[in-house]
């Protein structure tokens, strides 16, 4: 009989869970676009259980990850942050990565792994730049929807600077560029890199290791993984399950903290 | 139960008190009263008897009482920028005349209580009680008022004439926080040496301006070798004689070589217990906390000159050597790892800080103070030597061999960064010595950002994720050793 376990990523713009049978094969996962303190995390945990028409009690141990982790301490077995269990996420999807890089909704982590475990870690400071949030803000300027960036940034003739110091005044200065008749997607190619050139410093910082991947929901924008790629002269990995990789961090050491249990 | 304080650390808490006590009274009799930066050779103004205060020690007891945010407030009020260091955001709005305060009501000359305040009541049982509303009942003993700012240039200003005018203005007099940070004299000189940071240099010369009294500057350039070259040497030694002259005219006596040999003793005895005291640090697991270290800072900042704080410190010692003999320590937890702690802790969320590190069994073994602070020296131009090294004005290679060398002594496991907004030179090479301390040491290392004295800069969400990444990265790092 398969063993389930289940991992719970509460962010701070989406609720991830990912339930694995036996630590390896994903049974079934779900997405809410809202995070911690909203019913985001409860309806993510009622459609993974759903989808694999299973229950509560059939999981043999439940991890909480991500900022909203403390949420479900009546829920969850156990809690972790949201670094180790990127780290853990990307060395079961890519196993000769070195180099974690996820860019969330509100903070950016580069995370050193060896061997599938996080041995250190650097995370931006207060400011948002560099993060989904920035990105969002900036959609919201230019009247085009998040999920297209990537595509629009991609047809881009001419380099445009955006400051990567501050969300406020990057947002000034694509206003600026707008009202100067700028193309759009030239600006958003801009943004593109001013996100690769913060996350690029972050990344230096701790020291950048081949293999290279990126997670986050922010690994599927194209545009921000080219220009980061360039930044970094460095091929960025990235997964379908992109998004889900904290999730599925945090599943995988249910199942290994369960096995631990039962010795 | 009351947590039992060693006979040191009481003592130390006297020496402090005495310090402040000693200043007010000094200002009641006239006698002039400086404020000091906290590493100018305080040896100087002993030579003069002098009683001086400490601007830093005074904003990290004014932050850690929670007025950091109303003080800094107050400054920017006056002009100063949000960048600049909180401590000298507090001690110039200090110097303005500006005090935390409490609210009163001027017909009633009544405190108003603020309902939000004071600690959950707790029955017989020690439970705590729940009112109607099904929230926690506030014990009406530990409720405050609400805390405004004030004016002492204001207060003075107000009539006399009246009963009810002598009486309001004796209550705001009074309404002014009690605590002995918010209650340091006016000072009549100030003392700046600007090893310790170059903010000082400004920050000291806007407060001989706001307060028109004498500045006698020492200045330290930063240095960019490990070594203290003669040259240097000469430049400072010549600013030292230059600073016995200028306290001569200022107080109208000749520097006394005797006493001023006295304090140069009492100082060096003073920092050779503090080593000895941080060296107990080293015990696995170690019989304190280094947030322990930090409150006994405000004895070697304050007092390193007193013969009081060198028997203190040595009374501190025989505790210590007692604690490990029988295993005791002030740890209230058990020791799982051990980090070291860069930087100055964040003053106003002390619990904050305090939280994770218990819950994870996490103890700070370790603090650059102990090197930074721990200097002795033989003569003047060794002394000169000491002076020259502080944190801020030492180059990279020295600072990382203060740190290396007190994360191996203290055997930690990992470093917790406190990148303070405060503090630019002092948070500004962290990241690269992040690197070293992982290349050398191969230990993980974690930042986080706030601030000293100003606690719109920290957030505990933040700190809280990073604290449980560095434990969980601790704790790989030891299967991986474990193999």
């Amino acid at each position: 009989m398969s063993i389930y376990t289940l991992g719970i990523d509460i962010g701070s713009t989406a609720s991830k869970c990912i339930m694995l049978a036996d630590g390896k094969e994903i049974v079934a996962k779900s997405l809410i676009a809202v995070g911690a303190g909203t019913s985001g995390p409860q309806r993510a945990i009622d459609q993974v259980l759903q989808e694999a028409g299973k229950t509560r009690e059939e999981m043999a141990f439940i991890l909480a990850t991500g900022y909203g982790r403390n949420s479900l301490e009546e829920f969850a077995d156990d809690q972790m942050s949201e670094l180790s269990c990127h780290g853990k996420g990307a060395g079961f999807l890519f196993p000769e990565v070195r180099t974690v890089i996820d860019i969330g909704g509100q903070d950016v982590k580069v995370m050193r792994v060896e061997n599938g475990v996080m041995t250190n870690f650097q995370m931006n400071d207060k400011c948002a730049a560099g993060t989904g949030r920035f990105l969002d803000v900036m959609a919201r300027v230019l009247e085009v929807d998040v999920e297209n960036l990537g595509s629009l940034g991609a047809q881009s003739t001419k380099y445009v600077g955006i400051s990567s110091t501050c969300t406020v005044f990057a947002e000034s200065e694509v206003i600026s560029q707008l009202s100067m008749g700028t193309d759009k997607r030239d600006i958003i190619n801009g943004i593109h890199q001013s996100v690769a050139s913060r996350v690029a410093g972050l990344a230096h910082r701790i020291g950048v290791q081949d293999q290279v991947v990126m997670t986050g929901g922010v690994a599927q924008n194209t545009g921000v993984v080219n220009a980061l790629q360039e930044a970094l002269g460095r091929e960025i990995h990235t997964s379908p399950l992109t998004q889900y990789n904290g999730a599925l961090g945090a599943a995988l050491f249910a199942y290994q903290k369960y096995q631990k249990a039962q010795k | 139960m009351a947590k039992e304080v060693s006979p040191g650390v009481l003592a130390l808490r006297k020496v402090v008190e005495d310090v402040y006590a000693d200043a007010r009274e000094a200002k009641k009799q006239g006698k002039l009263v400086g404020w000091s930066s906290s590493k100018f050779p305080c040896e100087l103004a002993a030579a003069f008897d002098l009683d001086v205060m400490y601007p830093e020690n005074q904003a990290a007891g004014i932050a850690a009482n929670r007025d950091g945010e109303i003080m800094c407030q107050a400054a920017e009020d006056l002009g100063f920028d949000n960048d600049i260091c909180g401590y000298a955001r507090i001690s110039l709005a200090y110097a303005a005349g500006k005090r935390a305060s409490r609210k009163f009501d001027p017909e009633t000359l009544e405190y108003v209580i603020n309902p939000a305040s004071g600690r959950p009541l707790k029955d017989e049982n020690g439970k705590v009680v729940m009112g109607e509303d099904g929230k926690p009942v506030k014990d009406p003993k530990t409720m405050q008022p609400y805390t405004v700012l004030d004016d002492i240039h204001e207060i003075e200003a107000l009539p006399e004439t009246t009963e009810k005018e002598i009486a309001y203005k004796n209550f705001r007099r009074e309404a002014i926080k009690p605590y002995r940070q918010m209650r340091i004299p006016q000072p009549d000189f100030v003392l700046c040496c600007n090893n310790i940071c170059n903010c000082m240099t400004k920050w000291y010369e806007n407060i001989a301006r706001m307060c028109n009294v004498p500045l006698i500057m020492i200045d330290i350039p930063y240095n960019n070798t490990v070594e203290v070259h003669d040259t240097n040497v000469a430049y400072v030694r010549a600013q030292f004689d230059h600073a016995i002259k200028q306290l001569e005219e200022l107080t109208g006596k000749k520097f006394d070589e005797k006493k001023f040999e006295e304090a140069c003793k009492n100082a060096n005895r003073t920092a050779s217990a503090w080593l000895r005291v941080c060296d107990y640090l080293q015990y696995k697991p170690a019989p304190y906390s280094g947030f322990d270290l930090f409150n006994h800072m405000a004895d070697v900042v304050t007092a390193r000159g007193r013969v009081q704080a060198a028997e203190a410190f040595e009374q501190l010692e025989k505790d210590l050597a007692e604690a490990v003999k029988v295993g005791k320590t002030t740890t209230p937890f058990p020791e799982q790892y051990r980090v070291m702690f860069e930087g100055i802790p964040c003053w106003p969320k002390l619990p904050n800080l305090f939280k994770p590190l218990k819950e994870h069994g996490v103890n700070v073994t370790a603090v650059v103070y102990a090197p930074a602070f721990g200097f002795v020296y033989n003569n003047m131009d060794e002394m000169v030597r000491a002076y020259y090294k502080a944190p801020n004005s030492v180059c990279i290679e020295q600072g990382v061999s203060w740190r290396e060398g007190i994360c191996k002594d203290n055997k930690v496991d990992g470093v917790l960064v406190h990148y303070n907004r405060s503090c630019k030179p002092w948070s500004g090479y962290m990241a690269e010595m992040q690197r070293r301390f992982t290349a050398d040491l191969g230990i993980p290392c974690a930042g986080f950002d706030g601030d000293q004295a100003d606690p719109r800069n920290f957030n505990e969400a933040q700190y809280e994720t990073r604290v449980q990444g560095l434990v969980e990265a601790m704790e790989a790092n030891a299967e991986k050793k474990e193999g």
